[in-house]
């Protein structure tokens, strides 16, 4: 296999380099498909997978570094203000020796330079009449309000408090689970490197593994995408939540499903060793019901929008509450799971479990978040559109490719490498959207704090999906299936996707609702902990697991494939460490955002009496100068 | 495009593509899988011990760390003899009301890979030591100790099974390290964890990807490859329990490091061990047919014993193959 780079040494050269590339991402991946007679002897970075992978890698870590490039860019304006500030103070103190005369002067000079129209000695200063209706109801005509005006002041955006207080208690739950759900992935991490750390059944590996990968999932990520839906689909459909109740009653079920979840597997209850069905069907099932009734609640909302359109967020969000409510019942109806049934069962549940829940909804929330905080529409609706179908056309087909080369049929497992290869059409136009929605607006990067962690979803997006691609050729999962990279992966593609564009999402939304921002530097270090540590964690594991894999096929004894983890578990457990310490910001911050701070918006309260009292709002600002009609 | 904006049309149609695609990918592949595989004929089914000891596997999360799955690639040849089949699966059905089927296959390799465990450890002693602390048999090992599977015990009692810990592991006060039902249990499943054998073994699908040996310095390397067999076989067959260092566990395991009958000039006791397996020694756990159970061929059985007799500073003669394989036919 050649690469067709044009052999003319007169071409140019950036050419010659998307060319190669494009060959390389797109071009190779048909031959990988069939490839069952690789010759294994070629190096494994000729290998499209592992280059694939390495291109990606680079992807966030030139990101980083243009970052850390804007910062330091920053800090050279401050310190240029801070001169400038000096160089005032020897000004003023010079206009301070000034004779009494002099001062005159340049005050009169100064009337005549601010001298301004006032703009109304044309109109006189009576309010105009307004016959025609031009200033009410502006919006009356629009098709679909996602874009909110970006406020300084941050009002609430006329959401009901009772909706506020839902959403907020989805917020507070899902931050919770992060806490404990990390906390306990953080010290399963470090078993790796100190095994004899405690010696209690219910502490023990086996059963807390499955406690942290369940509670980030069903309690973390789907309560924090469930609480950013209750306030996007009624908002983007303009009209009021169809029934707050079902949203407290779904909020109770799938926290009590986590709780008794969680409490099960330390006892060593579960489902049979399938990951992410480890809860027994009794647990699982309230967490189903909470998804079926906020489907009812969902869709009746949906019904009564007053938009003649659906919102693309609403068909993301709405499909992939029914899609979890079906692969949840095939994963846990018992018809089909004898034998070999129960495997390629998992395989698609699994998959789907990531890829129709998790991803399919938070792109819808992106789809909202995304254009409202660049304060512009989606680059393209019909872009959405693709990358929705194709998802659910490409992704349904993938889920055995975590079982490539096992006993289940060769065929199947040719399906789910073609479709990880057909993946590419929704990343590629999903990330294209989102990119070319930022294009002309990435200045507004450096002055928001919910932007940055959008930004490193896009970027996780693109390279975590690719690189689920790449790991599902043949000659890759020689490589790095049953290694270390798979936990690095499923870490970027759950913390780095998921995560980042959840953390976007709130620090959006809570500030609307409660009135009270975080504080911009806490923010600012649960962002780069977060991402810092997140690079921590998975560069080493997929390193370490390359390595690990190389050995196995060398045939070295398996014991040494351990003691070479070693380093790379370390390094892990550092990152894990920045990860869990940045949730504690987090927390903080939502503490900050939530909890009442007791100071009164004169302003706002005066006009929260009033429109209590049922009086007509009077414009404040014109502070009585008003004029009888 | 008026379906797009009917949501009761949109979202049909969104349910019904998934839902044809779930039951093309999943349901149907599912349901054939199940109906048309039946397990082995040489397969033996779980006794009612291992059938316990499984639900011991489950419930502490062993498949976290350890597959049980040989696939169809040479690297995976030292997990077992052949690829595994869909047949090997079969025989997995709903563990009971509560509980869904445990194939078990897993999908990480921290551990190494169960499926044919049974047969390449067969020894209770070492299952039983090796869950009660691991790092007392391997000591790079990172899986977690399960003391909470043994009790402490002043006295034994009839019928309790005593695990001999080497120095340095074993209980602080003196007491004995009693296993209990459950670790009994769990040895059980996983020494029933074996692979059955093929009516034909040329039936078995092929290993895929196989390293082609390099041409180049064939003659010379040819020596260099044997010496190496040598230890790369003892470390597979037999380091789990007489260690690296050839000086076994105190306690546990005898060394092989200036043992008489690693270094007696007449292999046949030695060989015997191998072949068939040793319990004349009280104070050392049970030694199983390691050659028998492993096939071994008399080269790789040559290969190992010359690594014994010639490593940590044991000097006696080399065995050639053929020396090794007359042994093993007067042995019958």
């Amino acid at each position: 296999m050649k690469i067709p780079i044009p052999q003319k040494s007169t071409t140019n050269h950036r050419k010659k380099l998307l060319i190669s590339v494009l060959t390389l991402i797109f071009g190779f991946s048909p031959f990988l498909l069939f490839g069952q007679t690789v010759n294994s002897n070629t190096g494994i970075f000729s290998q499209p997978g592992v280059i694939i992978t390495i291109v990606l890698l680079l992807i966030p870590l030139l990101s980083a570094l243009a970052l850390v490039v804007i910062k330091i860019e920053r800090i050279r304006k401050n310190l240029r203000y801070k001169k400038d500030i000096d160089e005032a103070g020897r000004f003023s103190n010079y206009l301070k020796s000034l004779s009494s005369e002099q001062i005159n002067e340049l005050n009169k000079r100064q009337e005549s330079l601010d001298y301004k129209l006032t703009n109304i000695e044309l109109t006189g200063s009576l309010p105009a009449k307004d016959d025609k209706g031009l200033l009410s109801n502006v919006n009356e005509n629009a098709n679909i309000r996602f874009i909110t005006e970006k406020k300084r002041g941050l009002n609430r955006p006329g959401i009901d408090p009772a909706h506020s207080k839902l959403i907020i208690w989805y917020m507070i739950t899902a931050t919770f689970w992060l806490l404990f759900g990390t906390s306990v992935g953080e010290y399963v991490g470090i078993k790796f490197v100190a095994p004899d750390i405690d010696h209690y059944s219910w502490l023990s590996f086996g059963r807390l593994r499955p406690v942290h990968t369940n509670a980030v999932f069903w309690g973390w990520s789907s309560l924090g995408m469930l609480g950013l839906a209750y306030y996007v689909v009624p908002r983007v459909s303009n009209v009021p939540l169809a029934s707050l109740k079902i949203g407290w009653w779904s909020l109770w079920l799938i926290n009590a499903s986590v709780v008794l979840g969680s409490l099960a597997l330390m006892a060593g209850i579960n489902n049979g060793g399938g990951e992410y069905r480890e809860y027994i069907w009794p647990i699982q099932l309230l967490f189903a019901i909470a998804l079926i009734i906020t489907l009812i609640n969902f869709i009746k909302t949906v019904a009564r929008r007053n938009t003649k359109e659906i919102y693309v967020s609403n068909w993301y969000i709405i499909a992939s509450i029914i899609f979890t409510i079906t692969i949840t019942v095939v994963a846990y109806v018992p018809a089909w799971q004898n034998g070999m049934g129960e495997t390629i069962v998992q395989g698609y549940y699994m998959h789907q479990g990531v890829g129709m829940w998790f991803m399919l909804l938070t792109l819808g929330l992106v789809y909202y978040f995304l254009p409202q905080q660049l304060n512009k529409p989606i680059y393209s609706y019909s872009l959405g559109i693709l990358a929705f179908w194709s998802q659910i056309f490409f992704y349904t087909l993938i889920g055995t490719h975590h079982f490539v080369f096992s006993a289940i049929p060769w065929s199947l497992q040719t399906v789910a490498i073609v479709g990880s290869a057909g993946m590419i059409i929704p990343v590629v136009s999903g990330t294209t959207n989102f990119v070319m929605t930022f294009k002309g607006s990435w200045n507004k990067v450096s002055g928001s704090y919910t932007l940055p962690f959008f930004i490193v979803g896009i970027i996780f997006y693109f390279t975590g999906s690719l690189q689920g691609t790449a790991e599902a050729f043949r000659y890759t999962n020689l490589v790095w299936h049953f290694t270390d990279f798979t936990t690095a992966h499923s870490h970027i593609t759950m913390y780095g996707i998921i995560a980042f564009f959840l953390w976007g999402g709130i620090y959006a939304v809570l500030p609307r609702l409660t009135g009270q921002e975080p504080p911009q530097v806490a923010v600012g270090i649960h962002f780069w902990m977060a991402f810092i540590g997140l690079m921590f964690y998975s560069i080493p594991l997929m390193i370490g697991g390359t390595l690990k894999g190389m050995m196995w096929m060398d045939g070295q004894p398996f014991i040494d494939s351990v003691v070479l983890m070693a380093p790379y578990w370390l390094w892990r457990a550092i990152g894990g460490t920045l990860m869990w310490a940045s949730h504690l910001f987090f927390a903080y911050n939502m503490y900050k955002m939530i909890v009442s701070r007791d100071v009164i918006n004169i302003n706002a309260s005066a006009i929260e009496k009033l429109s209590i009292g049922d009086s007509e709002l009077v414009n404040l600002q014109d502070d009585g100068k008003q004029e009888p009609q | 495009m008026d379906f797009i904006n009917d949501h009761k049309k949109l979202f049909l149609t969104a349910f019904a593509l998934f839902a044809f695609l779930t039951i093309m990918v999943a349901i149907i592949p599912a349901i054939q899988n199940q109906n048309n595989n039946s397990t082995l004929p040489g397969a033996e089914s779980l006794s009612e011990d291992a059938l316990a000891g499984k639900a011991v596997y489950l419930s502490n999360g062993c498949v976290a760390c350890h597959t049980q799955q040989v696939r169809n690639v040479a690297m995976d040849e030292v997990w077992g003899s052949r690829p595994s089949l869909a047949a090997d699966y079969a025989g997995n059905k709903r563990t009971d009301f509560w509980r869904n089927t445990a194939t078990l296959m897993g999908t990480e390799r921290t551990g190494p890979d169960l499926t044919n465990i049974g047969n390449r450890q067969p020894s209770v002693d070492w299952h039983l030591l090796h869950l009660y602390q691991p790092r007392s048999v391997v000591a790079q090992s990172i899986m977690p100790a399960y003391p909470w599977l043994f009790e402490t015990k002043s006295k034994l009692e009839k019928g309790d099974v005593e695990i001999k810990v080497p120095e340095g592991f074993s209980d602080s006060d003196g007491n004995k390290i009693v296993a209990t039902k459950e670790a009994l249990q769990l040895v059980a499943y996983l020494k029933a964890l074996k692979q059955a054998k093929l009516y034909d073994e040329n039936l078995a699908p092929d290993f895929l990807y196989r390293k082609e040996p390099e041409l180049s310095d064939a003659s010379s390397g040819e020596k260099k490859d044997k010496a190496l067999n040598g230890k790369a076989l003892y470390s597979m067959q037999c380091q789990t329990c007489h260690q690296l260092n050839g000086e076994g566990l105190k306690g546990a395991f005898p060394p092989l490091k200036g043992s008489p009958v690693v270094l007696d000039d007449n292999p046949e006791k030695l060989i015997d061990i191998i072949m068939n397996g040793y319990d004349a020694r009280e104070e050392y756990g049970v030694m199983p047919a390691v050659g028998k159970n492993g096939n071994l061929k008399p080269e790789e059985i040559s290969a190992i014993i010359n690594h014994e007799r010639s490593s940590w500073g044991n000097n006696a003669r080399k065995v050639s193959p053929e020396e090794v394989k007359k042994i093993i036919e007067s042995l019958k």
